[in-house]
């Protein structure tokens, strides 16, 4: 019974994580149906935040919420209006610059702070389920994962700025002739992505602690989660990190962490060949 | 179809200059500079590899170096276990050939979007990563091969004459024989891409829809254009497996898949001399600046990338070849007092 519910809430973890590892990057997806290649350097930006300003004497629960989503949101900023703007309506190359941006984030980094494990600690400590101890830190993951899907929801549902950016998603078009600066809707639209995205980084750093390529081992897992997905920012998100991290959690406690990437990636396959538009392609197509 | 290239005297130039590449060089040049322009010419393969996919099959891969780490492996674990390299160096093309092809169903066959396709080509080269680094352990053994995790595979035999294992090659027998490669595959391709076929292919490149609506099937072209270049990516890792008798998961890093599209994009898309270039320039930009340690090489590649994004989205090649003709055009209007342009 004890056994059940710690694996029950390692599967919950799982899919927690991959949805606050891709919302960021899920957002900036439905929006501009780019995929911002530096994800994965962009949670790395948040996680040296976090270690950074914490080891300055920043109280640590104010550098994740606060600090983290700032700086990585400026920071996203910045590209968007250096590089990304300059490169609407060519995805391919706006992919291939994101790329550059990726390792060049990764060797700054590394130049700058060498290519060693820095971390801090891990808040709250454990608890015990039976005769089983289980990181409280696990149950402040998932609650972030539920409260950032349903700020998402809030913002897009019942706010101007929300119907703005539905608009935008919907037909770019139509909403420019309608008077809205859809590029200041992208620019907007990136940063907060890469804000969420900061803000993820910063709570995963106490849990994995931060080198110049953690975010290698994380990009695989945040962009399979979004393309199987699809377009829709929130059931597709859900939907596929339920999906993706209950098989890929199961494959690893039968095997080890390396086939349930494999896992991952088979099952994004197979399902990419019956949905190729992602699961909210066929399924949940109206939804946000 | 193919006499336009056998028209063509760029074509035979070309050809001429890696000959005479081939031949002049040795003689010429001391060991340890005919040693590092090998180098050049195994990842000059591998760029032509994607220069191909991208330039003429309009697929743009983000994980060249997948099939680029399985050629090398494969080629590793079958001449250590086989003990002669011919057999090798054919399951080093086809298996990474079939791979692609079986990566390619589920890609083209569900018609996944450019976006997708850079994904999950990218996430593919960096599973096998992570899986060449995780085959640490005694038990991951192929045979006499020990894939030995982030150590890699050791004393990988040299390249033999076929038939005659003990008959291996010195460095300079080794350039001339991959020279030989590099000539075959720029042939091969440039007859490739002026076949039927290759026209189809560069006609699904500029218009898919278009070329399906005109009865192609432009899933199966895709598909075996996007094979024909991951075989050319496995020879090329077999190449560089040979070459260094040592290969390591780095073979399957996101680096060697940026360095490939770095090399294509600088030398310039749609082109096949391009790649060569981009690969001479580039690798020879990285020695110069790898001299210098403040430098990390993982930036500059990085910061090559973006710029050449921003500021030369043709590539060099393109770019001096629309300057001369335009030069040439512009000569030729003032001598005919404007009136050549009829």
């Amino acid at each position: 019974m004890d056994y059940t519910l710690v694996v029950a809430l390692e599967m919950i973890r799982a899919i927690a994580w991959l949805v606050l590892l891709a919302s960021g990057l899920a957002i900036i997806f439905g929006m501009m149906r780019i995929i911002n290649f530096a994800h994965g350097e962009f949670l790395m930006l948040g996680g040296y935040t976090v270690v950074i300003s914490t080891n300055a004497g920043v109280n640590e629960w104010v550098s994740i919420l606060i600090l983290a989503p700032v700086v990585v949101g400026v920071f996203g900023i910045i590209v968007e209006r250096l590089v990304i703007q300059r490169l609407y309506g060519r995805i391919l190359d706006s992919l291939l610059a994101t790329w550059g941006l990726s390792m060049l984030m990764m060797g700054g980094v590394t130049m700058i702070f060498g290519n060693t494990v820095q971390g801090v600690s891990t808040p709250f400590g454990g608890m015990k389920i039976g005769a089983y101890q289980v990181p409280v830190y696990n149950f402040v993951l998932i609650g972030f994962a539920v409260l950032v899907l349903v700020a998402i929801w809030c913002v897009l549902k019942f706010t101007k700025a929300g119907l703005i950016a539905r608009a935008t998603m919907q037909n770019a078009d139509m909403a420019e002739a309608l008077g809205i600066r859809t590029r200041w809707v992208y620019m907007t639209t990136f940063g907060i992505g890469s804000a969420i995205t900061g803000l993820a980084g910063g709570l995963l750093a106490p849990v994995t602690g931060v080198v110049p390529t953690m975010g290698m081992n994380l990009v695989g897992q945040s962009f399979i989660t979004v393309i199987t997905g699809g377009a829709s920012v929130i059931a597709g998100t859900l939907s596929s990190a339920t999906l993706l991290g209950t098989i890929s959690q199961g494959v690893t406690f039968l095997t080890g962490p390396v086939y349930g990437d494999a896992a991952l990636l088979v099952t994004a396959l197979v399902l990419l060949r019956l949905l190729p538009q992602g699961i909210t392609g066929r399924i949940f197509k109206r939804s946000l | 179809m193919e006499k336009s290239v056998l028209r063509d005297p760029g074509f035979y130039v070309m050809v001429a200059i890696g000959l005479a590449a081939m031949l002049i060089l040795p003689v010429v040049l001391d060991m340890f500079t005919i040693m590092q322009i090998t180098q050049y010419v195994v990842l000059a393969v591998f760029a032509l590899s994607l220069g191909y996919i991208w330039g003429f099959g309009g697929i743009l891969s983000f994980g060249q170096a997948a099939f680029f780490g399985l050629g090398a492996y494969t080629f590793a674990v079958a001449a250590i276990n086989i003990g002669e390299t011919t057999i090798p160096l054919i399951l080093a093309f086809a298996i990474p050939c079939l791979f692609g092809a079986a990566l390619g169903y589920f890609i083209f066959y569900g018609r996944l979007s450019d976006v997708y396709l850079g994904v999950v080509t990218m996430v593919v080269t960096l599973l096998f990563w992570k899986l060449a680094n995780h085959t640490a352990g005694p038990e991951y053994a192929i045979g006499a091969a020990r894939l030995g995790g982030f150590n890699g595979i050791p004393s990988i035999p040299v390249m033999n004459i076929p038939g005659e294992p003990e008959a291996m090659l010195d460095p300079v027998q080794m350039f001339q024989v991959f020279m030989g490669f590099l000539i075959v595959v720029y042939i091969v391709l440039r007859l490739l891409i002026a076949s039927d076929f290759g026209r189809v292919s560069i006609g699904i490149r500029e218009n898919e829809t278009r070329a399906s609506l005109l009865g192609y099937d432009v899933r199966r072209h895709k598909l075996v254009v996007f094979a024909i270049g991951s075989g050319i990516a496995g020879l090329a890792g077999a190449m560089w497996a040979t070459y260094q008798a040592f290969i390591d998961p780095n073979a399957f890093s996101m680096e060697m898949s940026a360095k490939a599209l770095v090399w294509v994009m600088a030398g310039g898309v749609g082109t096949l001399v391009g790649p060569i270039i981009g690969v001479i320039l580039l690798q020879w930009l990285t020695l110069k600046l790898g001299t210098m340690e403040l430098l990390n090489s993982l930036a500059v590649l990085g910061a090559i990338m973006m710029v050449l994004v921003l500021a030369l989205p043709k590539g060099i090649v393109p770019t001096l070849r629309k300057l001369i003709v335009d030069g040439w055009t512009l000569a030729r209007r003032k001598k005919t007092g404007g009136k050549a342009d009829e």
